[in-house]
């Protein structure tokens, strides 16, 4: 095996590539060949790093120096001083985000730092394409280890003992799902993957099965054995068509290391494992959905019972697990379920991957032990509000939790560990882990009818409650936004949630009033300023607000008159801007251009004032 | 009607299955792929190969977001409006792409060049505001690098 000097470590996750890291792998590879060192240093294209927000990166080893939004031009002269010289390059290190200086290992960045690896334990480690590098980070020694030295029975034991939850969002313990359907005696089983991701805001899963679609597999073969299925599917959203092309290339490759197909591990345990595409329907994260769709039909979820692990697919028994929750199992038939145990809470154990966005400085995906603060992941993981350190910055509002099933969660409560048990309490739920942070300048009545809006495009239409309900919520919330709310208008949707949350099919009408009651919840007085003062603070909702410039505090720059599309903001340079409320539209282009606070929100009543004390301009 | 090679391949994914109907998704695909949209024809083909009824196909195809009802331009831009990418101004790409280019959501510019589909969360909210061109993800969008990007797709 060839020896080298160094490896570099490139991310080629979506994020990356997006911001182009393919063509820093060219430009790597021909400065590497141009300078003769193709012999002794190695470049991996690797699954995501996670820290997608700072791409295109990349490690370099032994040392372990993290470099970040690399571009073409920069890597001749990275080539030279930090492989050949080597000096690394300060330029493009990391930096502190308070003090702006340059932390060269990557263990030394907090983002890194705070989080513990065990689904990601192969990010930005190994090429996902390359089943070798799996196997030399312990790949498939679980499978071996449950298929050599283990029964169904004792693998259903160590999964349950561990206390592992579904990540997917509804937290059922996996060793108890999996206990159900080795019960039931069938000639056919099977054991399928959901890997159709869409909550807003969520991209762990994708992220899994992109840069380590192996542990995927692994945690299916296992489950396999342990449920006794001979077949697999693993279902896909089509709209991640990199996770879907290193999938099939994962399949092929154990099929070829004799890991898939037929006598496994020389134990005579057949095990048949396919894609199926999803094709654009949220509820086909259900599972009864999800069962529907890939028997060719629409993707209408079933009551249950029976449950899917005594009559599932194709009327089989049959166990769905998550994607994360698969990448989970290896370790823990490895290394046991006291080892799983040690992180987390009783009710909790583990780690949870979780999905940072919005308006947060490190966005990226981060795996944190169970029960830590909220803060600890807002605050110190991800680096805190985005833009909160300027002067007259942004402040922290609320963190969305579990898409369109969770909730908002204030500031007051960011000291709530996070646990299934205890999330749930502040009307959130974990969910499959998104975390949308939103700061002072989101509007919380309009995140409400946004996620509205989703469910009520998303529900299927089988059962009345979640059809009409959402549709009347959501109708409700357009009016409030726009001006004509109701004084009665918030207990209507209270009592209206609760219908729903009790009456609706799925998980997906059960859960759909979460948005809305938390924000109501949390947030009533912005639902009142709405509905009242026809007000909204945050200038978010175009009818109810007024853009006024503050004398006092304007310097003059000209930016908000730059920012401005339609030409209302006039004023001489270094003096006091205005606003012709004529012209405003109430775009918001102003005030987020506005460096220095000068503009304020008043509500929409204080622009029909000034409207009737200017006298109509005549063209 | 679909070339001997497609109908070869849906055969293919008809014996994967129990029940010919397994194959539907996968099948819709294959042909929108070549009819461009799953035209009358379309549905014709699959359900000749498959012996499902069309009645059944289209219920099924008129489920989901991914399947085109209509013919789609040279270039189908799947943009993301989802809260990610709406807390980051995609509602903005999306009157601008009106406005530039004549796309409207759910239809093509008037050069046939561009179809508009918004897509629900397409997970790349690590980079908001995101999409896909064809299949192709671009992501860190805004009003100045969208027309940029947009300029390789002719």
């Amino acid at each position: 095996m060839q020896q080298y000097r160094a490896h570099l470590m490139l991310c080629g996750g979506t994020g990356c590539i997006a911001s182009e890291s393919l063509k820093v792998k060219e430009a790597l590879s021909a400065e590497i060949k141009k300078r003769g060192l193709e012999n002794e240093v190695n470049v991996v294209f690797t699954g995501c790093n996670g820290f997608c927000a700072e791409g295109p990166i990349m490690t370099v080893y032994p040392e372990g120096i993290f470099y970040e939004r690399l571009t073409e031009k920069d890597i001749p002269f990275l080539v030279e001083e930090h492989l050949l010289k080597g000096r690394p390059v300060e330029r493009l290190m990391y930096k502190e985000p308070e003090k702006r200086h340059a932390v060269p290992a990557m263990k030394d960045i907090p983002f890194f730092n705070l989080q513990v690896l065990r689904v990601l334990r192969n990010k930005g480690l190994i090429d996902p394409e390359k089943i070798e590098e799996y196997i030399a980070r312990d790949g498939y020694m679980g499978a071996a280890k449950a298929f050599t030295e283990m029964t169904p029975a004792e693998i259903v034991t160590v999964v349950k003992d561990s206390g592992l939850r579904g990540r997917g969002g509804a937290g059922f313990p996996t060793g108890l799902k999996w206990e159900l359907a080795g019960r039931v005696s069938s000639d056919t089983k099977y054991m399928l993957c959901n890997g159709d991701e869409g909550d807003p805001g969520a991209f762990m899963d994708r992220s899994v099965m992109e840069a380590d679609p192996h542990s995927v597999i692994e945690g299916m073969i296992i489950g396999a054995r342990a449920i006794g299925a001979n077949k697999g599917v693993i279902y896909v959203r089509a709209e991640y068509p990199l996770a879907v092309q290193r999938l099939n290339l994962a399949i092929e490759q154990a099929h070829e290391a004799g890991l898939l197909g037929e006598d496994i591990l020389g134990t005579g345990f057949n095990f048949d494992l396919s894609i199926y595409l999803g094709a654009g329907a949220f509820v086909c994260g259900e599972e009864t959905a999800l069962m529907r769709s890939i028997e060719g039909k629409r993707g209408m979820p079933i009551p249950r019972p029976p449950f899917p692990a005594q009559k599932g697919l194709w009327g089989k028994p049959s166990v769905l697990n998550n994607v994360e929750t698969l990448a989970q199992i290896a370790p823990i038939i490895l290394h046991g379920s006291d080892w799983y145990r040690s992180l987390g809470t009783e009710k909790s154990s583990g780690t949870k991957v979780f999905a940072l966005t919005g308006a947060i400085s490190n966005v990226g995906l981060v795996e944190v032990p169970m029960g830590i603060p909220l803060r600890t992941i807002i605050n110190d993981i991800g680096g805190g509000v985005k833009g909160a350190r300027k002067k007259g910055g942004r402040t922290f509002k609320a963190v969305q939790m579990g898409g369109p099933s969770g909730g908002c969660i204030p500031e007051s409560l960011l000291d709530t560990p996070v646990t299934y048990e205890d999330i749930v309490q502040t009307g959130a739920i974990i969910g499959s882990g998104g975390m949308v942070v939103m700061d002072d300048s989101n509007c919380m009545v309009s995140m409400a009818r946004f996620f509205l809006e989703f469910t009520a495009d998303e529900s299927c239409g089988k059962c009345p409650p979640c059809r009409i309900g959402t549709k009347v919520m959501l109708d409700m919330l357009n009016d409030i936004t726009e001006g004509n709310g109701k004084e009665s208008d918030i207990e209507t949707l209270q009592d209206l949630c609760g219908d729903i949350i009790s009456t609706s099919l799925c998980g997906l009408g059960q859960t759909a009033p979460n948005p809305v009651l938390t924000t109501i919840k949390y947030f009533r007085e912005e639902y009142e300023s709405h509905i009242k003062d026809k007000w909204c603070k945050a200038g978010v909702c175009r009818s109810l607000c007024t853009f006024i410039v503050d004398e006092k505090v304007c310097t003059g720059c000209g930016a908000c008159q730059r920012a401005c599309t339609q030409g209302a903001v006039t004023g001489e340079k270094k003096k006091p801007h205005e606003i012709n409320q004529e012209l405003c539209i109430q775009c918001r282009a102003c005030y987020d251009a506005c460096k220095f606070g000068s503009i304020n929100i008043g509500p929409a009543a204080m622009r029909e004032g000034l409207l009737k004390d200017t006298p109509a301009v005549s063209v | 009607m679909l070339s001997d090679k497609t109908i070869e391949e849906v055969e293919a994914l008809k014996r994967r299955y129990p029940d010919p109907r397994g194959a539907i998704l996968p099948s819709l695909y294959i042909a929108q792929r070549e009819f461009g949209w799953l035209s009358p024809e379309a549905f014709e083909a699959v359900s000749i190969v498959l012996g499902v009824p069309k009645a059944h196909l289209r219920g099924v195809a008129s489920f989901y977001a991914m399947y085109r009802h209509k013919p789609v331009g040279r270039h189908l831009i799947q943009l993301c409006t989802n809260v990610s990418c709406m807390i980051f101004g995609a509602e903005d790409l999306v009157s601008l792409l009106k406005n530039r280019y004549g796309a409207e959501v759910g239809g093509t510019s008037p050069d046939g060049r561009f179809s508009l589909v918004i897509m629900e969360c397409i997970g790349a909210c690590e980079a908001a505001p995101a999409m896909l061109v064809n299949e192709d993800f671009h992501n860190n969008l805004t009003e100045n690098n969208i027309t940029e990007i947009l300029e390789k797709y002719k």
